[in-house]
C-alpha cells in the first residue's frame, strides 16, 4: 500500500523542515527580543524603529520576504551568506527571512509579556536605583518569559506552518518533496495524508507539551 | 506600562539617549549606505527601472491585475470559509458528542497542518478528478487550501465569540422558555457576530498575505506573481518591481489593521451590547492546533 514511497527520502524533507524551524526559531527569539526591548526603551528613535519594523513585516506576506532574501538579497546584492552551494545558500536565505518574519511576532508577545508584569515590580527595581537595563533584564523580562510560554508556542507552531513556505526557492522540504511525489505518483489522497500526519504530529505535540510547560512555569498573580 | 521601566530622564540620561541615538542612526545609515553602493553599482537604481510605476501600463498590464486577483481569491475565500467555519464553531458546541467530536477533530486537524500543503493537494484533486481549465485551477486550488485552513480557524473564532459572551445571556434566553436552537439564533449568535467582528477582518489579512502562496508555488497570477513577469519587460528591474508589490500589500493590509483595531475600540467601549469582544490579537492563539477558548464564568 506504501509502496509509493520508495525512492523519497521523507525523513529528510521532514528533517529540513524540523532545522529550518529549530534554526529560525532561536533566530527570531533572540532578534525578537531585541526588538521588544528596542519598543519599551527609553531611546524614541529605537522606538520608532521597532514599530516601524513590526508593522511593515506584520503586513508583508511571508513569501514576499522569502522569495526577496533570493531574488533581491541573492541574485541582487550578492549575498551567498557564507556558502558556495546553492542549495545550502537558499537554506539560509530561507532561515534568515524566517527570521526576519517571526521576529515582528515574537516582539509583539513578549511586548504584551511586559505588560502583564505589575507595575509595581519595575516601579520597586526602580526604587532600588536599577537602571533600564537592570529593570529589563533583570527584573522584568524573567517574568515576561515565563508568562509567555503559552503565545510564544503559538509563534513556534505558526513558524513551523510556515517553514513549507521555503519551497518557494528550492529548499528540499516537506512541502516540495510532497508537491514532486504528487506530480509523479498516482495515489493523491495517500500522500497528502501521509504529509498532513509527518505535520500533525510535528505541530499538535509542541502545542500539548508547551501548553501543559507554559501553565507550569506561568507566574501565579 | 512601558514608560513605568525607567525613571524621568535628566541631563546626564538626556546626553546619554542623544550619544544612543546618534550612534544607532549611524548604523543604520552605514547599512543603508552599503545597499545604496552595491544598488548603484548594479544599476537597480537607474531611473529607467522605476520610472514604468509612474505610468499607467505597469499598472494596468500587471498590477491592477494581479491585485484583482489577489483580492478575488481572499474574497472567494473568506466568502465560503464563514459559513463553514459558523458551522463547524458551532458543532464543537453541541450538547451531542456525535456532532462535537467530528467537528473538533475536523478543526484540529485542519489547523496543524500548513496553508501550502492544502493548496498543492487542491491543485492536484482539480486536475486529477475534475475538468476545471488548465487556467482556473491555480485560482480553485488556492481558494480550497484557503477554505480548508481558514474555516477552522474561523471556527475557533465563532466558538470564542459565542463564549465571549457573558452566561446571563444564555441563562435568561433558557428562563424566558427558549430553545438551543432559539438561543443560539436569537440571542448568541447575533452578539457573537459583533464581537468577533475584528478577528474575522484580522484573518483576512491573514488570508490576503497566504494568497502569495499561490503565485509563488501554485503558478496563480496574484499580485507576488506579477513580479517576475513586470521585471523581465522592464530590464531586471527587480528591487523596483517588490518594492512596489510590498508597499502595496503593506497598504492594504495596514487599513484592514487599522480598521481591526477601530472596530475593537467601538466595541470595547460601546454601551449598547456586553462589551464581549474577540480581539484582533487572539486570532493568533485561534490559528494554533490544540489550544482552547475558555468560556465566561
Amino acid at each position: 500500500m506504501f509502496d509509493f514511497l520508495e525512492g523519497y527520502n521523507l525523513w529528510e524533507a521532514f528533517w529540513t523542515t524540523v532545522q529550518l524551524t529549530v534554526l529560525s526559531a532561536i533566530g527570531s527569539l533572540i532578534w525578537g527580543t531585541v526588538l521588544a526591548a528596542m519598543r519599551v526603551g527609553p531611546v524614541p528613535l529605537m522606538r520608532g524603529f521597532g514599530t516601524a519594523y513590526v508593522n511593515i513585516v506584520r503586513n508583508i506576506p511571508l513569501t514576499v520576504i522569502i522569495l526577496f532574501t533570493s531574488l533581491g538579497l541573492n541574485q541582487t546584492f550578492g549575498a551567498t551568506l557564507g556558502s558556495d552551494q546553492i542549495d545550502t545558500t537558499n537554506f539560509r536565505l530561507a532561515v534568515l527571512g524566517l527570521i526576519a518574519y517571526t521576529s515582528a511576532f515574537v516582539c509583539e508577545a513578549l511586548r504584551s509579556g511586559i505588560n502583564t508584569v505589575p507595575v509595581g515590580q519595575a516601579e520597586a527595581a526602580r526604587a532600588l536605583g536599577l537602571n533600564f537595563t537592570q529593570v529589563l533584564t533583570l527584573v522584568v523580562l524573567p517574568q515576561a518569559f515565563r508568562s509567555v510560554v503559552g503565545p510564544l508556542a503559538n509563534v513556534l507552531i505558526a513558524l513551523t506552518k510556515n517553514t513549507t513556505v521555503a519551497a518557494a526557492i528550492g529548499v528540499a522540504e516537506a512541502a516540495l518533496l510532497m508537491k514532486e511525489m504528487i506530480e509523479n505518483e498516482a495515489q493523491l489522497v495517500l500522500i497528502s495524508a501521509v504529509f498532513a500526519f509527518g505535520f500533525v504530529c510535528l505541530t499538535l505535540p509542541t502545542g500539548l507539551i508547551l501548553g501543559w510547560v507554559s501553565k507550569k512555569v506561568a507566574v501565579k498573580r | 506600562m512601558s514608560s513605568v521601566l525607567y525613571d524621568a530622564q535628566g541631563p546626564k540620561a538626556k546626553r546619554r539617549n542623544v550619544v544612543i541615538s546618534v550612534v544607532f542612526v549611524a548604523v543604520v545609515a552605514a547599512v543603508l549606505w552599503w545597499m545604496y553602493g552595491v544598488l548603484d553599482e548594479k544599476g537597480q537604481l537607474a531611473w529607467a527601472l522605476w520610472e514604468p510605476f509612474f505610468h499607467g501600463e505597469a499598472w494596468s498590464t500587471y498590477l491592477w491585475p494581479g491585485l484583482l486577483n489577489t483580492l478575488k481569491a481572499a474574497a472567494l475565500a473568506m466568502i465560503i470559509a464563514l459559513p463553514l467555519g459558523a458551522a463547524l464553531g458551532i458543532g464543537r458546541l453541541s450538547d451531542h458528542a456525535w456532532v462535537r467530536v467530528p467537528a473538533s477533530v475536523v478543526v484540529e486537524f485542519f489547523r496543524s497542518i500548513p496553508v501550502l500543503v492544502l493548496m498543492i493537494f487542491g491543485l492536484a484533486l482539480f486536475s486529477e478528478y475534475t475538468n476545471v481549465s488548465a487556467d482556473d485551477r491555480p485560482l480553485y486550488a488556492v481558494v480550497t487550501g484557503l477554505v480548508l485552513y481558514n474555516a477552522s480557524v474561523l471556527a475557533e473564532i465563532v466558538r470564542a465569540g459565542i463564549l465571549s459572551l457573558p452566561r446571563g445571556q444564555a441563562e435568561a434566553a433558557s428562563a424566558i422558555g427558549l430553545r438551543k436552537n432559539q438561543i443560539m439564533r436569537f440571542i448568541l449568535l447575533p452578539q457573537a457576530v459583533t464581537a468577533m467582528l475584528p478577528a474575522i477582518v484580522s484573518q483576512l489579512v491573514v488570508i490576503v498575505k497566504d494568497t502569495a502562496l499561490g503565485g509563488a508555488v501554485l503558478t496563480f497570477s496574484e499580485l507576488m506573481a506579477s513580479v517576475s513577469p513586470m521585471s523581465a519587460y522592464y530590464g531586471a528591474n527587480t528591487l523596483a518591481s517588490f518594492t512596489v508589490v510590498a508597499l502595496i500589500f503593506i497598504a492594504l493590509n495596514f487599513s484592514l489593521t487599522s480598521f481591526a483595531s477601530w472596530l475593537e475600540r467601538r466595541l470595547r467601549q460601546g454601551k449598547k451590547s456586553t462589551g464581549a469582544v474577540v480581539t484582533a490579537d487572539a486570532v493568533e492563539e485561534l490559528s494554533t492546533p490544540g489550544e482552547h477558548v475558555e468560556g465566561k464564568k
